[in-house]
């Protein structure tokens, strides 16, 4: 993976929760820093003048170490969610799938990314593609989620 | 208080991972070189495939049985390992782990319903990684690996975590189990346990200890008191140091050729040298050996080794290359067709522990010959990209492994990432 192509396409300067963060986005050869001093936001304290680690991107893709995994995308079904064709998602198997969350699935044995809805009439499995119709949950079906998508990485 | 935490047919349970259609059927996975079974799912068991079963001879009867089979792949097993013991270590301040799929945790303190916890840890291990795990839990870790058999086939229900100190029917299930099978007891000791009348577990807990002890020493005199219940082994937080290193493997075919043959003792001698610097160790000994199959029947068949001394010890690549190569010059004999060669390292010390000779200038290998192999481990840390190499390695690849049927993914590499689907 690219950081810089991540950092200037996905992430351009707003940092952890929101707020804004200036990034260094083309940096040399070292390593990426973050600035600790927000910008636009009153007066810049003298005492931000240092630096703190480098910036890495574990800490912002990955919340659980051991049950995360990278998984490469084959497919346009979810290009309606912004996911295509070789993007790569960052799958956390410890995050719980709510109504909403875009999850990997075990479909006829195979690992398939769809948007899980969770309603009073059952449980689907949806693409965000219309050339692919939904998948229903009747009573007796199990659902298996292998994970949850917590991020996706495109690189250019 | 220890639990023993073991993955379930660990090496199939990897394979399902990331191919969940393999759920339920049976899976074998194959030895380097796509030898020998080395793993079999339950289904693969309850199909009656042997361990150890040499592949090319019962492949045939087995596929048309819907058996799918696979190469080892060691980097998934090793990634998923990692996985397994990161999530059990988030449950107890102490873990000792034991094997690539198995750990001791210690409960020392623990307060609460501990099958409630066994239950957790079995549910996030497999939640989180997708390794089925099942666990033991016993005052003894000779006892916690009866509680584990017990839990795995079954005793507990269907959630597989059993704790001895609440087990209604102790001296029943290890009267029940054969003394052969016993953490540390094997089939040698275990015959000659029975020739003295003591045939399971049981028998060799009520065993007088200092009768085992004058017999067997102190090693089976401690199995018997844990047997008992009384905990003798304790955690090792640290593993005991090496005594050896041995890098051998099985040749992708049969090799007959001079050139091929010392190219693979080469590559063995170079990354025995390097798993020798990691850990800090000099080799005093080293030892090359070469064989040809013992499944081949029809062939004429040899088997030779050669030992030399290394003075003094040593931690110089170049050196055990040279000795491993002169070891090789003494034992191989063109006409035979080898399967497997082997480098050994023995007589290991601590590098700074290094003895002088009498007649020699300084002790050890010499701070240039340290730089240089500084230099080439770190050039070589990544073994995707080797990127130093002695010469006479570069003769030949004939020995590379085989392995056809190794699965695609790989969540440690970022070129062989499961796929998942969109479509």
């Amino acid at each position: 993976m690219n950081m810089r192509s991540v950092l200037s396409a996905d992430y351009p300067s707003a940092g952890l929760n929101g707020r804004i963060r200036p990034v260094v986005l083309n940096p040399p050869p070292g390593p990426l820093r973050r600035y600790l001093c927000r910008v636009a936001a009153g007066f810049p304290s003298p005492a931000d003048d240092h630096l703190e680690g480098p910036l890495d991107l574990n800490e912002h893709l990955v919340a659980h170490p051991a049950a995360t995994f990278v998984v490469t995308v084959e497919g346009d079904s979810m290009a309606g969610a912004g996911i295509r064709d070789g993007d790569l998602l960052v799958v956390d198997r410890a995050r719980e799938a709510r109504d909403g969350s875009i999850v990997v699935a075990v479909v006829d044995g195979e690992l398939t990314v769809k948007r899980l809805r969770k309603g009073r009439k059952g449980v689907r499995l949806e693409a965000e593609n219309p050339a692919y119709p939904a998948i229903v949950f009747h009573e007796g079906k199990e659902l298996v989620v292998w994970g949850v998508v917590a991020h996706a990485i495109r690189s250019y | 208080m220890f639990a023993l935490v073991d993955c379930n047919n660990f090496y199939a349970s990897c394979e399902r991972v990331f191919a969940p259609a393999l759920e339920g059927r049976p899976i074998v996975v194959l030895s380097n070189n796509d030898g020998c079974v080395i793993a079999r799912s339950q289904e693969a068991k309850a199909l009656g495939v042997a361990m150890g079963a040499p592949w090319f001879k019962v492949a045939a009867r087995f596929r048309s049985r819907g058996v799918a089979v696979f190469s080892s792949h060691y980097a998934l097993y090793g990634d998923l390992s990692r996985r397994v013991m990161q999530v059990l270590a988030g449950f107890v301040p102490e873990m000792e782990v034991y094997s690539i799929d198995e750990c001791f945790l210690s409960l020392e303190g623990m307060r609460g319903d501990r099958l409630a916890l066994g239950r957790e840890m079995v549910r996030r291990v497999k939640q989180w990684t997708g390794i089925p795990v099942s666990v033991g839990m016993a005052p003894t870790k000779t006892l916690a690996k009866v509680a584990n058999r017990l839990a795995k086939k079954g005793a507990a229900g269907a959630v597989p975590v059993l704790d001895w100190a609440q087990w209604p029917a102790p001296e029943a299930a290890l009267a029940a189990l054969p003394v052969e099978k016993v953490w540390g007891v094997g089939t040698r000791w275990g015959a000659r346990l029975r020739a003295m009348g003591i045939v399971h577990a049981r028998a060799l807990a009520e065993a007088d200890p200092a009768r085992l002890r004058a017999v067997f020493g102190v090693v089976l005199e401690r199995t018997a008191r844990e047997l008992s219940g009384v905990s003798c082994l304790p955690m090792e937080m640290a593993p005991p140091p090496r005594r050896q290193i041995l890098v051998s493997r099985s040749f992708g075919r049969r090799l007959t050729r001079r050139e091929d043959v010392e190219a693979a003792v080469t590559a063995f001698a170079a990354r025995a040298g390097e798993k020798l610097r990691a850990r800090r160790l000099r080799a005093g000994a080293l030892s090359v050996f070469v064989h040809t199959s013992p499944f081949d029947g029809s062939g004429p068949a040899y088997a030779n080794g050669a030992t030399l001394a290394l003075e003094p010890a040593t931690g110089d690549s170049g050196r055990l290359v040279r000795g491993a190569l002169r070891g090789l010059e003494r034992i191989f004999r063109p006409g035979f067709a080898y399967q497997r060669a082997g480098v050994l390292l023995a007589d290991l010390a601590p590098a700074h522990a290094v003895q002088g000779l009498l007649f020699a200038e300084a002790p050890g290998d010499s701070a240039r010959t340290d730089r240089l192999m500084k230099c080439l481990d770190a050039l070589n840390r990544s073994p995707m990209h080797r990127r130093l190499r002695y010469g006479s390695e570069m003769q030949s690849d004939a020995w590379r492994m085989r392995q056809h049927h190794r699965s695609a993914a790989s969540p440690a590499s970022w070129r062989d990432l499961p796929r998942v689907c969109a479509r």
